[in-house]
């Protein structure tokens, strides 16, 4: 289990029409330092559930007197980023988490290329001054759809010069991946965040170019998608709970009082894990290996669901 | 606690190291059971057992502060290479520095104190009468690189481990008292590389297990484990490296000297998230006692009897005591009620 702090909204600004950015500074005393590609989880407390979405922070890493997070309003939102969209007001107080890392740049590297899809930007921002400071070489590669998701391309090519490469979807050639990808010199890595489709586009090229796995890396928040509704019986407590199309396990188990510890709430962390003795199991995660999948013994409540009607957990 | 710092003893040639009562009562004996477990035994870094114990602070500073110091400062100067530092560790070194020097001064204000205005700091260590004013990040500002100039302020080993695509790679370390391992040898390893000799753990699984835990540490969220073995003399430098030094001691242990000769040695290991650099700070923090001063406490002199007897042989192999075990049991039984006839 993380720490988790209190922040107050100190500035909101709309950075692309359907981004705003979120200025979040510590209600006392200073933040923690974060390392480059860091990321928080966000409390949003509703109603009828208490979402937690995870946000890459785009500030300064050495900056402890604030973060900064932006959100897209997302087509198909389970309703994270239309809270923070319409009912977070400057002033507000949040709770966030320690910033965690799952997508951290490999020093190592000859050189490094960036591919951001949309709001993908956002890790990168915190890579770019890190990456000056270090005196990496890189390339920023930036895909996006015209004026609804290019936040930031004015600063960034101020910043950047003849290192950013951006494609606006309305208005500029498509970037053609495999050019980008070729003829690249050894110990070159690739680092893509944006939308699924994107990620699968450059692995499937990396694989006809013959680029190792280890050289490509990429973040997906896979925030849980919905699926069938289901009845979730907690052995240990004896409790049966019922999770619906729009809420994820973890969220129906911490929502009945009990508390896993849990990380990134994505399917990648493996904080969350649970033993299952009951159910066919829909495994939605990135975490468990394939003999642990197989073995229908256990799930990550995160973002895995039932494949029935019902499911057993021992906890 | 005001902790009286010793004047310097030896760990080695004539061996002046000793342990006062109080360091002994504060010892972190290892053995929670009478029989030996492999566990991995983790638990969260935080103040247990009173104001005095190990536990009581982030670093355990205690009577042998000056005499590791000393020793390390020996070991540094014939080896140099028992700090090392890849390039792109450079901020986790800084991480460190951080996590060190706010920790000392905010838990031990009579030996150390900070103050920090922006990036400019001044750092202040009574106990060695240092005092340098630097600019924080910047490594051209410190007298030495910045792993070797704390690592040479505070007590224990240090490894930094770059968290790379879900593994750990041993990268950066300050390494002068090692139980029978080399920096040199392991650097750049990954996880499951350098934990390659262990025997007797129930499967690889758990392993794999601990490296997904591990790279799941939080930051704020430290966590400690013991470690032990046994060593012969009060020697603090068990490296691998410098095995010619003291492999041979092990078949100086005799039933007349085992009691002062063979020493508990027990690592208090931490695992912290360094927030910088998102690199694992592993601090291995070493406590050597004799069988002598264990025998003081006769609870412990009965549990250490019936460990060490009931051990299985591939560990008092891999552990390196297979020359003087007998003895060590033998000694032990003495303090064990139910071992009459051993």
């Amino acid at each position: 289990m993380t720490d988790t702090f209190k922040v107050t909204v100190t500035d909101i600004q709309t950075v692309a029409s359907s981004i705003k950015e979120f200025t979040l500074s510590p209600v006392e005393g200073q933040l923690i330092p974060f390392s480059a590609g860091s990321h928080i989880v966000v409390e949003m407390p509703t109603e009828e559930k208490t979402y937690k979405n995870a946000y890459s922070l785009l500030s300064q890493p050495d900056d402890p007197s604030h973060y900064k997070i932006a959100v897209r309003l997302q087509d198909n939102s389970r309703g994270g980023s239309v809270y923070m969209h319409t009912q977070v007001k400057v002033g507000d107080s949040l709770t966030i988490s320690a910033p965690a890392n799952r997508f951290a740049p490999l020093w190592q590297a000859k050189k490094h290329i960036l591919i951001a899809g949309g709001i993908g930007i956002t890790p990168f921002l915190s890579y770019l001054p890190e990456f000056e400071r270090r005196g990496e070489d890189y390339e920023l590669h930036y895909l996006y759809r015209g004026g609804q998701t290019g936040a930031y391309c004015n600063e960034l090519s101020e910043q950047l010069g003849d290192r950013l490469f951006c494609y606006d979807s309305a208005t500029s050639p498509r970037c053609n991946i495999e050019n980008l990808m070729s003829q690249r010199a050894p110990g070159t890595h690739f680092y893509i965040c944006g939308p699924e489709k994107l990620i699968e586009a450059v692995m499937t090229t990396a694989k006809q170019l013959g680029i190792a796995a280890g050289y490509i890396h990429f973040e997906e928040f896979a925030a849980p998608k919905p699926g069938n509704a289901f009845e979730l019986e907690l052995k240990s407590s004896g409790r049966l709970l019922n999770v619906s199309e729009e809420e994820s396990m973890l969220e129906a188990i911490e929502k009945s009082g009990i508390e896993i510890p849990n990380l990134c709430r994505g399917g990648v962390c493996g904080q969350c894990v649970c033993r299952v003795s009951q159910g066919k199991i829909d495994h939605r995660d990135t975490f468990l290996t394939e003999q642990e999948r197989s073995s229908g013994d256990v799930i990550m409540p995160c973002v895995s669901r039932a494949a029935g009607e019902r499911l057993t957990l021992d906890i | 606690m005001n902790i009286a710092i010793n004047k310097i003893q030896t760990f080695r040639d004539d061996f002046t190291y000793s342990n006062s009562p109080e360091a002994i009562a504060r010892f972190p004996f290892p053995f929670t059971d009478d029989e030996y477990k492999y566990t991995v035994n983790m638990e969260p870094h935080q103040p247990k057992d009173g104001e005095n114990s190990v536990y009581a602070r982030f670093f355990d500073i205690d009577e042998h502060y000056l005499s590791e110091m000393k020793e390390r400062s020996l070991v540094l100067a014939e080896m140099p290479k028992r700090c090392l530092v890849m390039p792109h560790m450079e901020l986790a070194c800084w991480d460190m520095i951080e996590k060190i020097m706010t920790s000392l001064a905010a838990q031990y204000p009579q030996h150390f104190s900070l103050t920090q205005d922006g990036d400019n700091w001044c750092w202040e260590n009574k106990l060695l009468n240092i005092k340098d004013s630097f600019v924080f990040g910047d490594s051209s500002t410190l007298p030495k690189p910045p792993m070797e100039y704390i690592g040479r302020q505070i007590q224990g080993d240090f490894a930094l481990l770059d968290q790379r695509d879900d593994d750990l790679f041993l990268d950066a370390g300050i390494v002068t008292c090692p139980a029978d391992w080399s920096l040199m040898f392991d650097a750049g390893m990954s996880f499951s590389e350098w934990h390659g000799p262990v025997p007797m753990a129930p499967s690889q699984n758990i392993f794999e297990r601990a490296l997904k835990y591990l790279v799941a540490i939080p930051v704020g969220r430290p966590v400690r484990r013991l470690n032990w073995t046994l060593t012969v003399n009060a020697r603090m430098d068990t490296a691998s490296e410098t095995y010619h030094k003291w492999g041979h001691e092990r078949s100086e242990v005799n039933a007349e000297n085992v009691a002062e000769k063979v020493h508990l040695r027990v690592e208090l290991q931490v695992i912290d998230r360094m927030p910088r650099s998102n690199a694992l700070m592993f601090s291995i923090r070493t406590y050597l006692i004799s069988l002598a001063d264990i025998s003081t406490n006769p609870q412990w002199a009965q549990r250490m009897h019936r460990v060490i007897k009931t051990l299985p042989p591939a560990l008092i192999e891999y552990k390196g005591f297979a020359r003087y075990h007998q003895h060590v049991v033998d000694y032990l039984a003495q303090f064990d009620e139910s071992a009459a006839g051993d």
